[in-house]
């Protein structure tokens, strides 16, 4: 008797080890999220994709303003999309340069950065981190894709537009990378995920994948007058467009100044945008109000926070005797100031609204005269200077037109939104187009359009305009709004010695740079790691 | 139960009987050591007929009722060598036995992973450290008590904050990205060694005091039992059990005190208002104070630490039993910080049915209640200006003085990004955990009746953790003064649940000549963590951070393993082992590993060239091979493309709504095990009878398919790195482990044990596609800029090499020793390419952190009751970056963006006037981090029952961190990572331990 309990015993020990044996205690699932296949059968869901990828330009992470970042290997808010091309595209030219000495920043003011550089690389990863998300939701989107899951034709015909939507912020990405690398990396909703080693696109093929792309999706988008505000309307693509066909002959070597002008008129025929009556107002908490903003990246001093955006654009260029509570913030970083040669360029300062220095002890400018607050050479800014030095500036706020501050419970993170396309920058890409074109009167008319918003009067108006003088109308309205770079390589005065500011070449009256600097360099480690790459001339 | 108890009791009365009726003899004697002390407990075990006895306390044993014949008798007892003889028994006989120490130990058995072994069996490199050659004195934390005793296993406490961990490396690291940590199994049960959070180290929910022994597998031959875990080596940790028959009461009580041994180098209050009157701007110069404060006396103090533990031991019945309890209370060196440890634990382990059914259960629970001090403070202590005052004299921000806004809107307001008063830091920051551990396992052996030699074990353990903190930082703090206070929480629970079974056949009681011993089991264990997330609020309950993601994650692996081991007349011994591990956090495809390994043995002094030797009294070869691997990636799902939602503060705007974010994460389907294959040859030798002894190792092991961390092809992955599976790596050494019984009579002994273990790393593979333009993977943040690295992994070179400019000094040419008392030329570098450029293809390779040799010495000695022991550690080979005199050792450091802060004295050497990324990245601050630390001298004085026939007391002395010698300009050479950041000190720690024995 005993020994049949015992072996009954032991069957019964064997039963319980061999359940515990099964290999299907192997198969574990995240319990927090949801696999990419779950996530698809939703309809629902594809809302929260496509927010992510608008995000993916505003934020840094999963968490706002920092924790479970997108990408790694950098401080989360120092590499956040619009921080880093700001630092790009305004750094390197006569609009700024930043005290701070983080690794990559001097050099990145005085144009030696290496393809090793944190923000090339940051650039970079955050430009290829939006598009393969943007391929999996383009891919999932399509509309044999959508039959497959059953979706019913509401959610089929909202999800159709989401994918254009889609497709516009991989082509934004794209043109960034083709604007700032050149020839890059291609890869779409075709390729797989996983490892495998892309093909590198030349610039030209590129500009041409991306015009039929933006063509593409430019009526399946909305019409900006029925947008809802932060998405991608008509007016977005066409506004890419029209930048990619003002800077096409530096692309492609073609200019296409008719399509610049064909586009732009389209965005203004509309009518939906206008001049906004105040140029402060546009860089305020409350811009998402303003009727000239074609296509925001969105922040929120409660929903959508960061490190990066209008918080950096704000705090960094904070310091000295500014007054962060004047600015709805409640600290400056002190690390942003303007050069030399841009201060230069405003010669009637008291007059035009645009200037927005900080002038020593006071902010209200009257007056014919005024004194640019720097009590040390400028020769200093770059080696963590004492905070007195440099060329203080205050462009970017987080009070709202009522004077009252952003929404963030202690004022860390603004609520201001960047305007990445604005009206006044479509009236300046007309202009120049039409006087390539030899149309006089257009390039006026928009031109004058600007400088009579800039000083509240008609009586700076231009009689005639040069293309100088457009580049320079350009600097003074859309500083700090990271087009500089652009515009300077159209003007071929991005390197060589044609124009030269303070710390341009490492020498602190700036000295002649090479050409090759027009690109940035591929990251190193991608060179390394894909061998179909060819590294930029130079580098 | 009951009946099967009687049933048992009356078969044992019953052949009790039987033998009465037929006895006619009986064997009696003394048993006694070579002093002719009396050797207590001696097992004395008659072969043929499986009967025995025990020496009494006078030594004396008797075993009667014995028929007429020959009989082979086994005299044994741990730390004595046994004694076989054969004997006829014709009367009655009196035969006294004389037991030679046996400092080998050969005989004893060894935990070894699912079962244990003889340790004169075994083929793969093992070291053994049983409690009574623990370091002594005030520790807190189970691997400080063997930090130091074994050649290959380098245990360094991670700084000297209250049950701080300790970084552990057996033989090297075998990785770059997964863990380099070795498997701990406590009782049987394989620990979680993951963090927890409100503990600064998991290992410090065990009670030291609990613990008998440690085992440390070293080689894979040993490790490859435990496959996929193995490959960085395994600690068994085995604890104290009852072993029956008399109750016995030991209670200990240690009080110490803690004080600081370095401080940081700053400039005193005087050197600070010097320097800035003859070098700082105007603006600098108005803003000094008068106060003379020595900041880190401020925040520092003396600490007293109390220890008590108590433990009740012996037989309840027919059960054996331990029960212990203990209690320590630690104070941190920063003034409040401290831990509060309450600890239980039971150990039963009964038999029945004849000694065939053996159960074992082990229970222990542990709470530790924390607060912590804000470790800020550390850091403020060396910043903060000298020249200002504790307090401003008025009651604002708790009354202590900060640095405000003088002018503007926010005039009196303290300044966001300022240094905080550190003191302020300290009492005004309320951050306390409380963390429960309860690790329980229950195992059943079962000899069968049909055949003794098979014996099945089923083993079932648990490891539950649950922590839960509160933060709290009032409104009044300057820290927090912008948000109105802060206020948070957070818990977590850690559960490790295992099940396992194997079968084990050994003929060893039968047979000597051909000795076969075969396990083969199963293993499934599953590891879970949940943490939920909580926002951080103000004082009065706005939100100030959103909730993050809350952590649900789970692991299992699955395992089927065996072992097989022959041995030939105790001459050649083979063993074999094969696991097959399959883990939860791999494709179904990569999921399942094989890790097999073969050993052998030769023990030379048995061969009779050798057999009566005086000189070489044990002698024996062993050489083993095997493979292990490494699935601890700190991440659970690395194969699976998963999304995640974002929370409420990473939401996107469309139109009036804000819409939540839904992101892949980055995967890699084909991510599978790393390997690490490895080679050890070794040679244990016992001298003179075994009065020298100690044994020489030589390992390689080489790791392929490194997992490690690298950039993704741009646009194949939603993420810029990702975990994979890219590399190989090398470590490659040489131990030696020496014991020598320096003297050895009736009133004194002197033991001294040394080791030595030489260990190179070499990264030997590191990229997707073969490639030689790399420079590697840059690694090893410093403070000082963003995004500044310090160190890098590169073909050819260890992992972690420093990778600097090279300074240039005004004695180029000289050597290094030479050039490095001058001061370099400020800014100025070796342009090494020649470019005309100083950029980041002119830094060098430079060391690493990694000594080449480290060394222990371990002495013990004694006179009459008197006894003293101490331990030392060396390292030599290792560089530490001195990261407190690069980022704060010049003229800038003191004109920081926010506020005036002090200066690094070092800039009174170097008068570097500023700081940008070259100069922080200079190898002047890289320094050699040679160093001699004794860990601990202790003392004392063995009363016996001198004082009272009721009780034995003994009483130590102890001083631990006794002193460090190293050339190293910083606080403490001993940086775990390599790079001098305001570690917390390791403090000196003077403590009294009285032990009573009931």
């Amino acid at each position: 008797m005993n020994y049949i309990k015992k072996i009954n015993c032991l069957i019964l020990v064997s039963i319980t080890i061999f359940s515990f044996s099964c290999s299907k205690r192997l198969d574990l699932e995240p319990p927090i999220g949801l696999s990419s296949v779950d996530v698809y059968k939703d309809a629902s869901n594809y809302e929260k994709v496509i927010a992510k990828l608008y995000a993916g330009m505003s934020l840094s992470g999963l968490h706002g303003p920092s924790g479970n970042p997108d990408i790694v290997g950098i401080d989360e808010g120092f590499s956040q999309y619009i921080r880093v091309l700001w630092n790009l595209q305004e750094l390197p030219t006569d609009h700024a340069i930043c005290r701070w000495n983080d690794v990559g920043i001097p050099e990145m003011c005085k144009m030696e950065w290496s393809a090793d550089n944190s923000f090339v690389k940051a650039m970079y990863s955050r430009i290829y981190f939006q598009i393969p998300i943007a391929n999996v939701f383009i891919k999932e989107s399509s509309d044999e894709s959508m039959d497959e899951k059953g979706f019913t034709t509401e959610q089929q015909n909202e999800i159709r537009i989401y994918r254009a939507e889609a497709r516009f912020l991989r082509a934004l990405s794209y043109y960034h990378a083709m604007d700032l690398f050149g020839s890059v990396p291609f890869v779409d909703e075709t390729t797989p995920i996983g490892v495998f080693y892309p093909e590198q696109l030349e610039r030209v093929e590129l500009f041409n994948w991306l015009e039929n792309e933006l063509i593409a999706i430019e009526n399946t988008l909305i019409s900006p007058s029925q947008v809802l505000y932060g998405r991608a309307s008509q007016a977005a693509a066409q506004s890419l467009l029209a930048k990619m066909y003002l800077n096409a002959e530096v692309y492609t070597g073609t200019a296409r100044w008719a399509d610049c002008v064909t586009y732009c008129n389209k965005i203004i025929n509309d009518g939906t945008f206008s001049l906004d009556n105040n140029y402060s107002n546009l860089f305020m908490a409350d811009n998402h109000t303003s009727s000239e903003i074609i296509f925001p990246i969105c922040f929120d001093g409660q929903y959508t926070q960061t490190w990066g955006g209008t918080t950096f654009l704000i705090c960094a260029a904070l310091g000295s005797t500014m007054d962060a509570s004047d600015y709805g913030m409640n600290n400056g970083w002190n690390g942003l100031r303007a050069t030399p040669t841009f201060v230069n360029i405003f010669t009637d300062s008291t007059l035009d609204s645009r200037w927005k220095f900080h002038v020593s002890g006071e902010k209200v400018i009257s007056g014919d005269t005024v004194t640019v607050y720097q009590d040390v050479n400028i020769g200093e800014v770059l080696t963590n200077c004492p905070d007195t030095s440099g060329y203080l500036i205050g462009k970017f706020s987080n009070i709202d037109q009522m004077g009252n501050p952003g929404s963030h419970v202690s004022l860390t993170h603004s609520d201001t939104d960047f305007p990445m396309f604005r009206l006044a920058d479509v009236y300046l890409m007309l202009a120049e187009a039409s006087l390539e074109t030899g149309d006089q009167n257009t390039a006026l008319t928009y031109v004058n359009m600007i400088r009579e918003r800039a000083y509240g009067n008609s009586n700076h108006v231009y009689s005639t305009v040069s293309l100088d003088d457009i580049v320079n109308e350009r600097s003074k309205e859309l500083y700090w709004e990271c087009t500089r770079r652009t515009d300077l390589i159209r003007y071929n005065k991005f390197t060589g010695s044609d124009l030269l500011w303070s710390f341009k070449g490492g020498t602190t009256d700036g000295s002649s740079v090479d050409n090759f600097r027009n690109l940035y360099p591929l990251p190193t480690y991608d060179i390394v790691n894909n061998p179909n790459l060819v590294q930029n001339s130079g580098y | 139960m009951n009946t099967k108890l009687i049933k048992s009791l009356s078969v044992l009365f019953f052949s009790f009987f039987i033998f009465n009726i037929y006895s006619q003899y009986s064997i009696s004697g003394k048993i006694s050591d070579v002093n002719g002390d009396p050797v207590i407990g001696v097992s004395i075990f008659l072969k043929e007929i499986s009967t025995g006895s025990t020496s009494d306390f006078k030594g004396d044993y008797k075993i009667d009722n014995l028929k007429e014949g020959n009989y082979s008798i086994l005299v044994s007892i741990i730390g004595f060598k046994t004694i076989s003889e054969t004997i006829n028994i014709n009367q009655n006989i009196s035969k006294d036995f004389l037991m030679n120490e046996d400092a080998l130990l050969l005989n004893e058995a060894i935990v070894i992973g699912y079962g244990t072994a003889r340790t004169k069996d075994l083929t793969g490199s093992a070291a053994v450290i049983r409690s009574e050659d623990f370091n002594k004195g005030s520790v807190t934390t189970p691997e400080q008590l063997v930090m130091g005793k074994v050649p290959g296993v380098k245990i360094n406490s991670n700084n000297g904050a209250p049950g701080s961990g300790s970084t552990i490396r057996i033989r090297g690291g075998t990785s770059i990205n997964a863990s380099n940590d070795p498997l701990i199994v406590v009782d049987g049960v394989p620990l979680d060694n993951g963090g927890v959070a409100g503990s600064a180290n998991p290992l410090n929910l065990i009670n030291p005091n609990d613990i008998e022994t440690f085992v440390i597998l070293k080689d894979a031959s040993a490790t490859a039992i435990y496959g996929s875990r193995g490959a960085n080596g395994v600690i068994l940790i085995t604890t104290k059990k009852g072993n029956g028959g008399e109750i016995k009461v030991n209670f200990t009580t240690n009080n110490s005190l803690s004080s600081i041994v370095k401080y940081t180098n700053v400039l005193t209050a005087d050197e600070y208002r010097n320097v800035i009157n003859n070098n700082g701007t105007q603006n600098q110069i108005d803003n000094l104070g008068d106060s003379n404060t020595n900041w880190q006396e401020q925040v520092y103090r003396n600490a007293y630490i109390n220890e008590n533990n108590v433990s009740v031991s012996g037989g309840i019945g027919s059960v054996p039993f331990r029960f212990s309890a203990g209690n320590k209370h630690e104070e941190g060196l920063l003034k409040r910080h401290k831990l509060d440890r309450y600890a239980t634990s039971l150990t039963i382990n009964p038999s029945f049915m004849d000694d065939h059914l053996n159960l074992e259960v082990n229970s222990r629970y542990v709470q530790t209640d924390n607060f912590f001090t804000d470790q800020g403070a550390i850091w403020a202590a060396t910043q903060f200006d000298p020249t200002m005052p504790v307090y401003s004299g008025d009651t604002t921000y708790g009354g202590y003085y900060e640095t405000l806004y003088s002018a503007g809107g926010n005039t009196g307001k303290p300044i966001p990004l300022s240094i905080r008063n550190p003191l302020g830091l300290i009492n005004q920051k309320e951050d306390k955990s409380k963390v429960n551990r309860f690790i329980g396992n229950a195992k059943l052996s079962y000899k069968a009746h049909f055949m003794p030699e098979l014996k099945a074990v089923l083993n079932v353990g648990t490891d539950v953790i649950n922590s839960s903190g509160t933060v709290l930082v009032p409104e009044t703090a300057a820290s927090n003064f912008q948000n109105g206070g802060f206020q948070t929480k957070y818990d977590m629970q850690k559960t490790n649940q295992l099940i396992e079974g194997f079968l084990n056949y050994s003929n060893a009681e039968k047979s000597t000549s051909h000795r076969i011993d075969l396990t083969a089991g199963y293993s499934f264990q599953e590891w879970s963590t949940t943490s939920p997330s909580y926002a951080g609020l103000n004082i009065i309950g706005d939100t100030l951070n959103a909730p993050g993601i809350p952590t649900d994650t789970k692991n299992a692996l699955l395992s089927y393993y065996s072992r097989g081991t022959y041995s030939f007349s105790d001459k050649y011994i083979v063993t074999a082992t094969l696991r097959r591990d399959g883990s939860s956090r791999f494709s179904p495809e990569n999921r399942w590993g094989w890790f097999p390994s073969a050993s052998a043995a030769w023990i030379i002094s048995e061969e009779s060239v050798l057999k009566n030797s005086d000189f070489i009294t044990f002698l024996k070869a062993r050489f083993g091979y095997g493979e292990t691997g490494q699935q601890d990636i700190f991440y659970d799902y690395p194969y699976i493309a998963n999304y995640q939602e974002g929370s409420s503060t990473a939401q996107y705007q469309f139109g009036n709504q804000f819409v939540n974010t839904l992101r892949p994460d980055g995967y890699d389907y084909n991510i599978k095990w790393e390997t690490t294959s490895s080679t050890n040859i070794g040679l244990d030798f016992g001298l003179l009878n075994d009065k020298i002894n100690g044994s020489v190792d030589y390992y390689s092991k080489e790791t392929s398919d490194l997992l490690a961390t690298v950039p993704v092809v741009a646009g194949t992955n939603f993420t810029n790195f990702i975990l994979t599976n890219v590399g190989s790596m090398k470590n490659e050494g040489i131990e030696v482990n020496l014991n020598l019984g320096l003297l050895n009579t009736n009133t004194t002994k002197i033991e001294l044990g040394l080791n030595a273990t030489y260990n190179k790393n070499t990264v030997t593979g590191l990229s997707l596609v073969p490639d030689t333009s790399s420079i590697g993977i840059q690694v090893g943040g410093i403070s000082g800029g963003i995004g500044n690295t310090a160190q890098i992994h590169t073909v050819g070179y260890p992992t972690f090499t420093y990778f600097f400019y090279q300074a240039n000094y005004a004695g180029q040419g000289l050597s290094y020793g030479e050039w490095q008392t001058l001061n370099p030329i400020e800014n100025s570098f070796v342009d090494q390419n020649n470019d005309g450029v100083i950029n980041i293809d002119d830094r060098v390779r430079f060391g690493n952190p990694n000594p080449n040799w480290f060394l222990g010495a371990n002495l013990n000695a004694s006179y009459k009751n008197w006894y003293l022991g101490t331990s030392m550690r060396a390292e030599l080979g290792a560089y530490v970056y001195n990261n407190l005199a690069s980022n704060y050792g010049n003229l800038q450091a003191g004109n920081s963006t926010f506020n005036s802060s002090n200066i690094h004295n070092s800039f009174l050497e170097t008068n570097f006037q500023g700081n940008n990324n070259e100069q922080l990245l200079s190898n002047y601050f890289l320094e050699k981090a040679n160093f001699l630390r004794m860990d601990y001298i202790t003392l004392g004085y063995n009363f016996g029952n001198e004082i009272s026939e009721k009780f034995n007391l003994n009483v130590a002395l102890t001083v631990n961190n006794v002193f460090v010698l190293t050339k190293y300009s910083g606080m403490d050479p001993e940086v775990v990572g390599g790079i001098d950041n305001n570690i917390y000190p390791r403090p000196r720690i003077f403590s009294l331990n009285l032990t009573f024995d009931f």
